[in-house]
């Protein structure tokens, strides 16, 4: 087991090389000089060599691409053009953010997806799948942003009940210790005892969570729904019957347990995806996540951001993928003792 | 078989069952009424799809409902009709008293659970042990069922047993009932080698004995039922034809398709010259248009009218022995000559 996981972490180093390679020349490959068009169209000859030469661009594309690695290896990812800030700093900074609400979001998923989804496999063919499937379709069919935007004129704008945006009350002066603020929230309910902190911080989460999780529910929901269906079918489940099992453990040990292996595989890929989700997420919530910062970098043509953010989000794709790999093996004893 | 008076376990009386398809009601069990008497072998004989596992099945409401439906019928169990129980007291029935091994080993045993703690969780579900008690169970079942290594084995999960291993498993599971009176033995060994399905069969022998327990075999093999049963029961397309002690059976078979699946035996002496295996010809009914006839008289070499138009009651041979056929006279003259 500890090999299995040392064996995955080794192979994670070739993803991660391939994925700075590629957001490296493809930034590279993109028409035109980027000096050029960070600059805009009014700059002179000689602001463009200057700016080319701080940015390395009159070196070959060879050169480049050996002091980019060299640089991103010690976790220097550049400058931001907009801010002038270290990009592995505000990077550090924002991403709790971001994988705070996508956590959240994940978690709200897999619950309710998986609950949703056996739920309509053992009712099969009664209202009750038939209300929960088709919800499931609208929500696989819905914008995130347009989710986001319905959600907040119906609980923050008609109901009054949720803030429209934002982590935390800001009449509270928050004082943020992890970045991550539930954990502020929790560690500041323990010190001083209140928690009116965590209370905001989950009052901010609520919304887009939801926006942000739906797309993932649904399409959790349908997997683990048909997954039940097979493994419902099988002969260990008429073996756990005959033995006299009683139904919900049959259910949820003997069916879930097998019926879990794809729905694992999809909750990774929908994490992965979630952080592209984010960006619209967080631009509707003014979430002050990677994916909003992310967002604004884009639109300003900030090179280095963007590079920084693309290769933030692809190893964290990556690191999930290596979790649901061991969750996987955990599952499934097969793969576990090959 | 001895011929003292023995209890009934199971009664099976008058069973109607159906399945509703797309295509319209397959009536898969038709009047069927079987007796299973305390510490007998009974098995039942037939080719795929003639209702042997439905009827296997109806008895511990492992069918699934719907599409299936008990039209009528009975199934009386130490008195009790299994079908009036409600959904939780047959739960209560299943792996008590009534214990189940199916036909494939391969995957009749949950792929991410260790064997001994599938077994185990039978001993916590029904005696209320704690895992360390009910784990110790397993092994000790183990080593009844003669799975060497037990200690080891028991956290073994299915795929790194063989198949024999897997369907001793089966058994040991079984077998984790404090009052096991009737095992129901779906096909046990149709899915082993040669040599493996003797061991099974002998180990449900050798436990039969030790335990005291009924056993419902499941076979369309001949040399099975030679093996293991006290009484048999024919069934063809859903309907019970011959019923009969084991000898009476292949000395003095009555239904045409008992003969038939006798004849069809590569052990039967008039194979001896070498000759190739006689077959029964045709193929069975489709039971969504079948009549009110025989439903074997359209595969019959003894089929008259009569047969197409109306099922025969009971011929009584003797008191062991009964078939429900117009011309079992035939059958026993040609076989005499």
């Amino acid at each position: 087991m500890v090999k299995h996981i040392l064996k995955r972490l080794v192979l994670l180093l070739p993803t991660i090389l391939g994925v700075v390679t590629l957001v490296f020349f493809m930034i590279a490959l993109a028409p035109g000089d980027p000096a050029r068009v960070m600059l805009g169209e009014r700059a002179n000859a000689a602001q463009i060599a200057q700016l080319r030469a701080e940015l390395g661009l009159d070196e070959p594309l060879i050169k480049q691409y050996g002091l980019y690695l060299s640089r991103v290896v010690r976790f220097d990812l550049g400058k931001s053009i907009t801010s002038g800030q270290q990009v592995a700093e505000e990077i550090g900074k924002l991403f709790p953010a971001t994988i705070e609400l996508a956590f959240m979001a994940m978690i709200f998923a897999s619950v309710l997806g998986i609950l949703l989804g056996v739920t309509s496999a053992i009712k099969r063919n009664t209202w009750v799948d038939y209300t929960t499937m088709g919800g499931a379709l609208f929500g696989v069919s819905m914008p995130v942003f347009w989710l986001g935007l319905v959600l907040i004129m119906i609980f923050s704008v008609w109901l009054d009940l949720l803030p429209t945006g934002g982590r935390m009350n800001i009449r509270y002066y928050f004082t943020p210790i992890t970045n991550f603020y539930v954990i502020d929230g929790l560690i500041l309910l323990f010190k001083e005892g209140t928690a009116k902190y965590l209370v905001s911080a989950i009052q901010h989460l609520i919304l887009p969570t939801i926006a942000l999780g739906t797309i993932p529910l649904a399409i959790i929901a349908r997997t683990t729904r048909s997954s039940m269906l097979e493994v419902l079918q099988q002969d260990y489940i008429k073996t756990a019957r005959s033995a006299g099992i009683r139904e919900k453990r049959v259910i949820y040990r003997y069916a879930l347990r097998n019926a879990l292996l794809p729905v694992i595989t999809v909750i990774g890929i929908q994490f992965g995806l979630l952080l592209s989700g984010a960006i619209l997420t967080e631009t509707v919530f003014s979430w002050p996540g990677i994916g909003k910062w992310l967002y604004v970098a884009i639109g300003a043509r900030d090179y280095p951001s963007v590079q920084g953010g693309i290769i933030f989000i692809s190893v964290f794709f990556v690191l999930i993928n290596l979790v649901v790999d061991i969750l996987y093996s955990v599952v499934n004893p097969k793969i576990r003792l090959q | 078989m001895e011929t003292v008076k023995q209890e009934t376990l199971l009664e099976i009386d008058n069973l109607n069952f159906s399945f509703k398809t797309q295509r319209g009601l397959v009536r898969a069990v038709r009047d069927l009424s079987i007796t299973i008497k305390k510490g007998e072998t009974l098995t039942l004989v037939g080719e795929s799809g003639c209702g042997k596992s439905v009827t296997a099945h109806a008895i511990n409401q492992l069918n699934p409902m719907p599409p299936g439906r008990v039209d009528s019928g009975r199934i009386l169990f130490n008195g009790i009709d299994l079908l009036q129980l409600k959904k939780g007291e047959i739960e209560k029935m299943r792996g008590t008293q009534i214990s189940m091994i199916f036909q494939e080993p391969m995957t009749a045993l949950n792929p991410v659970f260790t064997v001994g703690s599938q077994i185990a969780d039978v001993f916590m579900t029904h005696q209320g042990m704690g895992k360390d008690e009910a784990m110790a169970r397993a092994v000790e079942l183990f080593h009844l069922v003669k799975i060497p290594a037990p200690e080891r084995r028991i956290h073994a999960y299915p795929h790194q047993l063989s198949g024999g291993m897997r369907q001793r498993a089966m058994i040991a599971m079984a077998l984790a009932s404090p009052e096991p009176g009737l095992m129901i033995a779906d096909e046990p060994t149709t899915a082993l080698d040669v040599t493996i399905q003797a061991q099974i069969l002998d180990l449900l022998g050798d436990l039969k004995q030790q335990i005291d327990m009924s056993i419902l075999l499941i076979t369309h093999d001949m040399g099975v039922v030679a093996e293991m049963a006290d009484r048999v029961v024919v069934m063809y397309a859903g309907r019970k034809v011959e019923e009969s002690d084991v000898n009476s059976i292949f000395n003095d078979p009555r239904h045409p398709y008992t003969l038939g699946l006798l004849n069809s035996l590569p052990s039967n002496p008039k194979y001896k010259q070498a000759k190739r295996l006689e077959a029964i010809t045709g193929t069975v009914p489709d039971l969504l248009t079948i009549g009110d006839g025989c439903p074997f008289a359209n595969r019959c070499a003894y089929a008259t009218d009569i047969c197409r138009s109306s099922f025969p009651s009971m011929s009584e041979i003797n008191k062991d022995h009964s078939v429900w056929c117009h011309n079992h006279e035939s059958v026993k003259r040609e076989k005499a000559q």
